[in-house]
């Protein structure tokens, strides 16, 4: 091992080819799926579809092998989370609304890989590999009263024979409506098993398209990624098998579930963030560099000179911003490829994963922002996508975390305060 | 390939040079802050560690070779240590690693050697002046061809270990372009000022040198006739300091990081609330992310490839960062902070410096 920053071929040849999707069946569409919300980008979807079910990292949900557990074969770096930041920022570079509507597995089919059972990865992730048409898998989490607050979620599963039935309402479901009724999809239910335990109590179920008692009531308006849909999700007494449960059915406490090989309830699928947080801030992030070449090609236009060799104080105001937005931009993006190879060396990267969502989705956020102004009428003008691209970047501050709660989390690992201790 | 773990001999570079900074650095930093001036030995045993001869292979006398990464890796645990020391023991490599990197190959048989053996060599580099339009590309300190050589008119700033020095790399304007220059300090000509009275970096000696009608040989020219190319050079320098700054930085960051786990307000550690709590995560943020972006410049370096644009912005991030994280520091620390008891006011008196350094080290 070496500290090096090339990226490797096999990386490279996918990316280009993610860049060739994005340049030429994403950005063409980008202004009609932004102000047509709700209308499906079928075309990307169906182009895309016998890619990602040939990619086992986009969803399909295989398990990798770990370090040195590769049998006779020759021992290959892991490259997989590092690929898949490259392409997810490839094709948010194209779209980031529109890569979310991307076929494949998704959080769903990450939660069944991180908790499921060897017999539930069959049953359920099957599809992600083997369906002629194109599949979703999707999380369903928050409620109207419990975003961040995790441990305030309502849905209630109870045990009916050999059934569990779910009752409750689950909102802001990215690709609900893909997932449940414009393929035989499926959605990770978080609900409680034992109002009483908090977050001992909470489990995640499996529940399959066309369960009966399962809706889609409501598709949310947002203020970018549009192309995405947001889904509320009503269930009335939704009666799924009792084998749909992932991880165990004890009610596990916290610190039953810290032991060393303890049981694993909601912290086990709570792991499925030290990869998905570094996929946002890949999203994010591709977002920022679309908004830097524009930006940067649209100030040269105007006659403003982007120099590297000359001291800052004797750099335009124009020339400054966009140095500093350039460095946020590295730093982020440095950020969220450390935390990628971490977790494909098999190394915990808890406190990385939420070090770069918290860069990533500042830097996103404040770089789109100041695009819009430095662009002047330019910025604010529909005709660019500029204005399209700070709305698209702020949700990447918010999913998956928000900032305030990754800096939360970063905070009670490096001072070692457990949640109670640091609130 | 994509991979941020040092090799093995890095790390054992790195385990040493902590080891010495928690060791030496730390028990002494704030006395010779105090006192203007480094204890007598700690050059001396500092030099021990073979810091520049690690970077020159061995046709040159020295034991390794020129690596920007390991240069950066290396100088984190300085600037963790104590900058003022860290810079003095760069004073040499400000000298040494130009001629390695860009110096004919006459002046690295003449020059190279001596900066292998176990005496600290009391040579340095000259680079800043003393002007708030201090532009490194456009020097205001002139070169002027005559005869076989050239004649060097200016005033320095900022020069490390300007009073004891017997060589000095002079970084002049010659023709537009920034050349450099091997001067002995003895030349005719020549004068050291009065040492500069500064912020921070108190027991560093920084000085003036001036230069009057100096004339140098045509050997004593970088690189020889074609010169040197200036970029490169300078993008070696933007590197070190971005690493000496992430070192002042975690510095301070863990230091802070510990007050707050251990002092108790209003019936819990003050780390327990969210005000403090989150400041402590985004100095972490801040301080890996210049870290990478340091990392990445210095590795662009050792590629051959152009790490202009890289090393401004690994500059620039690390002037920012080094400021803001230790300036959070005192603010932690809160009374304490500005107390000199504490080491955090000297960290932030030092980390203001950073915007200013130019040409105070290299890799």
């Amino acid at each position: 091992m070496a500290i090096e920053f090339n990226l490797p071929e096999a990386i490279a040849t996918q990316q280009s080819a993610a860049l060739m999707v994005a340049e030429h069946m994403m950005r063409p569409v980008s202004r009609h799926f932004d102000e047509h919300e709700h209308d499906i980008p079928w075309d990307f979807i169906n182009g895309l579809w016998p890619v990602m079910r040939a990619n086992p990292m986009f969803g399909a949900g295989e398990s990798k092998p770990k370090n040195g557990d590769s049998g006779d074969k020759p021992k290959r770096t892991p490259i997989g989370n590092m690929t898949m930041i490259h392409l997810i920022e490839a094709l948010s570079w194209g779209d980031a609304g529109i890569y979310l509507a991307a076929p494949g597995g998704g959080l769903g089919a990450a939660a069944i890989a991180a908790a499921g059972t060897t017999e539930q990865k069959q049953r359920f992730l099957a599809r992600f590999r083997e369906s002629e048409k194109p599949v979703w898998g999707s999380m369903a989490m928050t409620e109207s009263q419990a975003g961040s607050d995790t441990s305030a979620i309502r849905t209630t599963a109870v045990r009916a024979g050999d059934e569990w039935v779910l009752n409750g309402e689950k909102i802001y479901c990215t690709a609900g409506r893909l997932s449940l009724e414009e393929s035989a999809g499926l959605v990770v239910v978080w609900a409680t098993i034992d109002p009483k335990a908090g977050r001992a109590g909470m489990r995640a179920f499996v529940v399959e398209a066309g369960t009966p008692g399962m809706k889609v009531a409501k598709l949310e308006h947002k203020l970018g990624i549009r192309a995405s849909d947001t889904a509320a999700i009503v269930f009335t007494d939704c009666r799924i098998p009792l084998s749909n449960v992932l991880g165990s059915t004890e009610v596990v406490t916290a610190e039953q579930a810290a032991q060393p090989g303890g049981p694993k309830g909601f912290q086990g699928a709570m792991k499925t963030f030290d990869a998905t947080r570094p996929a946002v801030a890949a999203s994010a992030l591709g977002i920022t560099r679309a908004t830097l070449e524009l930006l940067h090609a649209k100030l040269l236009e105007a006659g403003y000179e982007l120099r590297s060799d000359v001291p800052y104080h004797d750099m335009s105001a124009v020339e400054r911003d966009f140095l500093d937005l350039e460095a946020q931009h590295r730093a982020a993006w440095l950020l969220t490829q450390k935390a990628a190879w971490l977790m494909d060396m098999g190394e915990p990267n808890t406190v990385e994963a939420s070090v770069c969502k918290v860069k990533a989705g500042e830097a996103a956020t404040l770089i789109t922002q100041k695009a819009v102004e430095m662009l002047g009428p330019l910025g604010y003008s529909r005709e660019l996508l500029i204005e399209k691209w700070m709305r698209d970047a702020k949700i990447n501050d918010i999913f998956e975390g928000t900032g305030q709660i990754n800096r939360l989390i970063i905070a009670r690992r490096i001072l070692g305060f457990s949640s109670r201790e640091l609130k | 390939m994509i991979s941020f773990s040092p090799t093995e001999e890095q790390s054992l570079i790195v385990d040493t040079l902590k080891r010495y900074a928690k060791d030496r650095l730390r028990k002494v930093f704030r006395d010779a802050d105090e006192d203007g001036e480094l204890p007598a030995d700690l050059l001396a045993k500092g030099w021990e560690l073979g810091l520049v001869g690690a970077s020159i292979p061995e046709a040159y006398g020295g034991f390794g070779e020129l690596s920007a990464v390991t240069g950066a890796l290396a100088l984190e645990e300085l600037g963790w240590g104590d900058l003022s020391t860290a810079l003095a023991l760069e004073a040499p490599a400000t000298f040494a690693l130009p001629i390695l990197a860009a110096g004919t190959e006459e002046q690295k048989q003449e020059w190279l050697a001596r900066f292998s053996d176990e005496t600290y060599p009391n040579a340095t580099a000259a680079m800043l002046e003393p002007t708030i339009r201090f532009n490194p590309r456009q020097l205001q300190t002139t070169a002027t061809a005559s005869g076989d050589g050239y004649v060097l008119n200016g005033v320095k700033a900022y020069v490390p270990l300007a009073s004891s020095a017997e060589h000095v790399l002079v970084y002049a304007n010659e023709a537009g372009k920034t050349q450099a220059f091997i001067v002995p300090v003895s030349a005719s000509g020549v004068s050291v000022g009065e040492r500069e009275k500064l912020m921070g970096v108190r027991a560093l000696d920084l000085g003036r040198l001036s230069l009057e009608n100096v004339t140098v040989g045509g050997e004593g020219k970088l690189g020889g006739a074609a010169g040197i190319n200036f970029d490169v050079l300078y993008a070696r320098s933007q590197v070190a300091l971005a690493a000496l700054a992430v070192g002042v930085a975690r510095g301070a960051y863990e230091y802070a990081l510990d007050y707050a786990r251990n002092r108790q307000a209003f019936g819990e550690a003050i780390g327990q609330r969210q005000s403090i709590a989150f400041m402590l995560a985004e100095m972490l943020v801040e301080i890996d992310g210049t870290r990478l972006m340091t990392w990445e410049a210095a590795w662009k370096l050792d590629q051959g490839e152009d790490a202009l644009r890289a090393a401004l912005l690994a500059k620039r991030t690390a002037d920012k960062t080094v400021l803001m994280v230790t300036d959070r520091a005192v603010q932690i620390l809160g009374g304490h902070g500005y107390i000199r008891e504490f080491p955090v006011e000297l960290w932030l008196r030092n980390a203001r410096g950073f915007a200013t350094f130019d040409g105070l080290a290299i890799v």
